[in-house]
């Protein structure tokens, strides 16, 4: 029973270490092609890159408008009724706004995009491994990296931070709607409030956190498709733990940057 | 360099070859050399280690021992820009085509010219015209892979090997799972191309009548071990008893006689 246990958690730990060295492998990997690619003259894809900031950022534009409005509209009715009681209804607006551009936008807009387009990125190149396309670009001497890896990692890093910027707006246009509808305060009112609430740093602490969860996207995508070795089935399961391990990861990094961010004032 | 002198130069060459894979030998030490304008056929029965040999030679798999040269660069010793420097001189046509699904055909034979000349987009499109001609498929030069039929996916693929004159060409199972016609027709155009262009040429494949047809020398293949390796006469007048198993397609003795499924039947009524 005992020993079970303990070798249960060996092999657990084992392959933790196995997928951490992986992950790290493709981060250096993914840097030098990003990075020290165009200063050996390797070709910039400008024009799979753009294809994939579309997919990415323009394909999730809808869902992210409709998301992060309805989310500023809740936490806009929940504060209210909450403050309310200390007779705070005029702080709803600074809450609606940090609570949006700090914590919901980013966090919100990395849970859609992993669902959308990391899923997508773990099966494309998790078939292409299954039918030999990723080993026809290795023999043509291209290499896969370069070629699938480095544009939907820089599509994301530039995609989310741009949704982000949109979610924020919508987020606070749903808080904007709940306060008019309920308070018959002036929308203009509110948005001045949320103006003078809101500072610089609050809107670049969301940035930061979108970069950094755009980053994990394109990486557990990539990593799950290309480790993807057997058939069909296997693509599946790879769309489903690209998904379920982004956003395990998205959060727990978000802990670390919230907390850092805090802890600095 | 004239064609005489260029046929006979050693283009593939591989060395002790030994690979493991989960705890099965698939290559007990193989040695293989195919020279320009010469046609190598890896002939032998599925699981016996013939696509992982192929795997091996164009380096997508590393050898657990033994060296592989292609076009004269060590793959397992080389840096990797080394390794896609010589890789330039090799085209490979994969079993299912392994055509990029997004792309048309004319877009995936450019693609190596995309990749790897600074050629007008206008040029590439005649030479992606050109080489899909070669292998009968100009017609369908604007249609996705999947619209086509599998026999002119791997048609297709043969293109795609061929957008950079490569003077390797490796194929894997040419005529797997197309219809007899089909499969003929393909073995007259490996024919056809050798003619035009002395390339080193490495076919694996299971299907006889294709490999006796193609093949300048061959190996019999067999648990990872050449039976036989030798001109299609030679091997066809070996008497080695597995080479004649296999050329006279008579089953293993696990299955000979469908022994068990008479027993079974005999039990059961």
């Amino acid at each position: 029973m005992l020993t079970a246990v303990v070798r249960g958690l060996g092999a657990a730990t084992r392959r933790f270490l196995v997928e951490t060295g992986a992950m790290w492998a493709l981060v250096m990997v993914s840097l030098d092609r990003m990075f020290l690619g165009p200063l050996r003259g390797e070709r910039m894809r400008l024009g799979a890159t753009i294809a994939q900031a579309a997919r990415a950022g323009a394909g999730s534009l809808p869902l992210v408008a409709l998301i992060s409005f309805l989310v500023g509209v809740i936490l806009a009715l929940q504060s209210l009724f909450q403050l309310q009681k200390l007779g705070a209804q005029s702080l709803v607006a600074d809450l609606v706004a940090i609570a949006v551009t700090r914590e919901m936008a980013p966090l919100l807009t990395a849970i859609i995009v992993a669902g959308r387009y990391g899923s997508s990125i773990a099966a494309e190149i998790g078939t292409m491994k299954v039918s030999q396309e990723v080993d026809a670009l290795t023999v043509m001497g291209v290499d896969p990296y370069a070629f699938l890896v480095v544009p939907r990692l820089i599509a994301l890093l530039i995609a989310l931070p741009g949704l982000v910027i949109f979610a924020d707006v919508m987020g606070i246009l749903g808080g904007m709607t709940a306060v008019l509808l309920v308070l018959n305060q002036s929308g203009g009112a509110f948005l001045s409030d949320a103006a003078a609430a809101l500072e610089l740093r609050d809107i670049y602490v969301g940035l930061v956190k979108s970069v950094a969860f755009g980053g994990i996207i394109g990486l557990v995508g990539c990593r799950l498709g290309l480790a993807v070795g057997g058939g069909a089935d296997e693509v599946g399961r790879a769309t489903t733990s690209a998904v379920v391990r982004s956003i395990v990861l998205i959060i727990v990094i978000d802990l670390l940057v919230t907390a850092v961010f805090y802890v600095q004032g | 360099m004239s064609r005489a002198e260029n046929t006979g130069r050693v283009l593939v060459r591989a060395q002790g070859l030994h690979k493991q894979m989960g705890g099965r030998t698939v290559l007990a030490g193989l040695d293989l050399e195919v020279r320009a304008g010469e046609t190598m056929v890896i002939l032998g029965p599925s699981g016996c280690g013939k696509s992982t040999l192929l795997r091996c030679l164009a380096g997508l798999e590393r050898p657990d021992r033994g060296r592989v040269f292609l076009a004269g660069v060590d793959l397992c010793a080389a840096s990797s820009r080394q390794v896609r420097a010589a890789r330039r001189h090799l085209g490979m046509a994969f079993q299912g085509g392994a055509l990029f699904g997004s792309l048309t055909l004319a877009e995936n034979v450019e693609l190596p010219l995309v990749e790897f000349s600074r050629l007008p987009a206008s040029t590439r499109r005649i030479l992606a015209r050109i080489k899909l001609g070669m292998v009968g498929l100009e017609e369908a030069m604007d249609q996705l892979p999947s619209e086509i039929s599998g026999g002119m996916r791997k048609r297709a693929a043969l293109a795609r090997a061929l957008a950079l004159d490569p003077e390797i060409l490796m194929f894997d199972e040419p005529s797997a799972g197309l219809d007899p016609i089909t499969a003929a027709g393909l073995d007259q155009l490996l024919l056809a191309l050798k003619a035009l262009n002395p390339v080193a040429m490495v076919v694996v494949t299971h299907e006889m009548e294709s490999a006796f047809v193609i093949a300048d020398r061959m190996v019999l293949m067999h648990e990872g071990k050449f039976l036989v390796s030798g001109t299609p006469a030679q091997v066809r007048a070996s008497d080695h008893p597995m080479v004649r198993r296999f050329l006279d397609r008579r089953p293993p003795e696990t299955l000979e006689g469908a022994h068990g499924l008479r027993r079974f039947f005999a039990e059961s009524t």
